[in-house]
């Protein structure tokens, strides 16, 4: 591998300082920076790596809300995030389970992979992202393929999920990376439901108004049975066409209403 | 360059390495223990899974920089404290769980780490955690096989047809 320095802080402060450096990056989990950094498809000179931070690891609950800290792995979400089910079984689905004792929700959500889980589960269920300096609402956060709010330097530190009256993730596997071809995630509110979808636009994860219309009047399988999903946006290659996953958004659409628990 | 202290199958050890040194490289090149093997090195294949602080991780995709600290387990440090294969290790010898052995390292590390937390494991829940670890040539029947011996499971239903 190409030559770079690797500093680990013990505090998020002494992290945000060391990005302040000239072509520093962050380093969570790695399990998709360490392959990129491989095939040098990001070639930064400095990594500041989250792992030795102990405040930016664990979850916790309170008034209806789970704020997972921003390197908290999959598998620490899985075990121990029970209390938001359809959350804890998203996580215990990424990857293989050595990615899920490394990989973290906030490298997750800053990386905002277009097939990746979690922006779904964020942007599904309405969470508040934290970082360094601030608080952005997962509406305004993910803005498109590998494309997020956050500013250079800035770290996702926290992201706090409302936990919903009911909710599920369902994802439709590429067969060889085991990433979602199509993921949907679905959450019932007192106020509403929200869907999001992830693996099948080209603008990466986004919300399908259409379907929480109808899910809100009546959440049932039946009631997204008559919404087309239009294919003009949606990625196209050899793993599925466009109106392939087009199809795909309203099935798994079906199949997390009917899982909802 | 960097100095970086952990424990190695409960050996104490402390080297210096450079930012972009990889637990492969570290425990292959620099500790010379070469049963973590690496087959694609893009994290797909499993072949080079340790426990670090008893979790099972691909040590391909993780710097030696950051076990700074870490207990760290690999494939040398599984045998029984009198050199024997350890029940894992002998189930799959038992059962012809390997062929030319290669994801051999891989399969039992992530075996010990299902176990451990899952003593009695499903068929399918076995096949299920071996998500991440491919191997070419069995079909994978004879490591389930292992690993439901290896548990204390009756074998005989497993891939009989």
């Amino acid at each position: 591998m190409y030559s770079f320095d690797m500093v680990r802080p013990t505090s998020v402060a002494d992290a945000v300082a060391a990005l302040g450096q000239e072509d520093a990056q962050a380093l969570s989990g790695g399990q998709t920076l360490i392959p990129t950094l491989k095939q040098r498809l990001a070639m930064p000179s400095v990594l500041v790596s989250l792992s030795g931070i102990d405040e930016l690891k664990g979850l916790s609950v309170s008034d209806g809300v789970m704020e997972i800290k921003g390197a908290t792995t999959h598998a620490t979400v899985a075990r121990e995030g029970g209390d938001y089910p359809g959350l804890a079984a998203l996580a215990a689905n990424i990857g293989d389970p050595a990615v899920r004792n490394r990989g973290t929700i906030g490298g997750s959500i800053a990386n905002n992979d277009p097939s990746a889980c979690y922006p779904a589960a964020a942007l599904g269920s309405g969470a508040t992202i934290v970082t360094n300096t601030r608080e952005i609402a997962a509406d305004e956060f993910f803005q498109g393929m590998f494309t997020t709010a956050l500013e250079e330097g800035e770290i996702v530190t926290a992201v706090r999920f409302p936990i919903p009256e009911k909710a599920a993730y369902m994802k439709f596997e590429q067969p060889a990376s085991r990433f979602a071809l199509v993921g949907v995630f679905v959450a019932k509110y007192a106020d509403g439901v929200r869907v999001a979808v992830t693996g099948a636009s080209n603008d990466g994860v986004h919300r399908w108004s259409a379907a929480e219309e109808a899910l809100s009047a009546n959440f049932a399988p039946d009631a997204v049975e008559g919404l087309s999903v239009p294919a003009d946006n949606m990625i196209a290659d050899l793993h599925g066409s466009a109106a392939y996953r087009a199809h795909l958004v309203g099935v798994m659409t079906k199949r997390a209403v009917a899982a909802a628990d | 360059m960097t100095d970086v202290t952990m424990t190695v199958n409960g050996k104490p050890v402390t080297r210096s390495v450079r930012g972009n040194t990889l637990m492969t490289e570290f425990l292959r090149e620099e500790l010379r223990l070469t049963g973590t093997h690496v087959g694609c090195d893009t994290s797909q294949c499993g072949a080079c899974v340790i426990h670090v602080n008893g979790a099972d991780v691909k040590a391909c995709t993780m710097f030696a920089a950051e076990a700074e600290g870490a207990e760290v387990t690999t494939i040398e440090g599984m045998a029984n404290a009198d050199g024997s294969l350890n029940v894992i290790q002998q189930a799959f010898q038992d059962h012809h769980g390997l062929q030319c052995g290669f994801c051999t390292p891989g399969m039992v590390m992530t075996a010990a780490a299902l176990l451990r937390d899952n003593p009695r494991p499903t068929e399918h829940e076995i096949r299920d955690y071996l998500e991440g670890n491919i191997c070419r040539c069995t079909g994978y029947h004879n490591i389930v096989k292992a690993i439901m011996a290896a548990s204390g499971q009756d074998v005989s239903a497993i891939a009989a047809e």
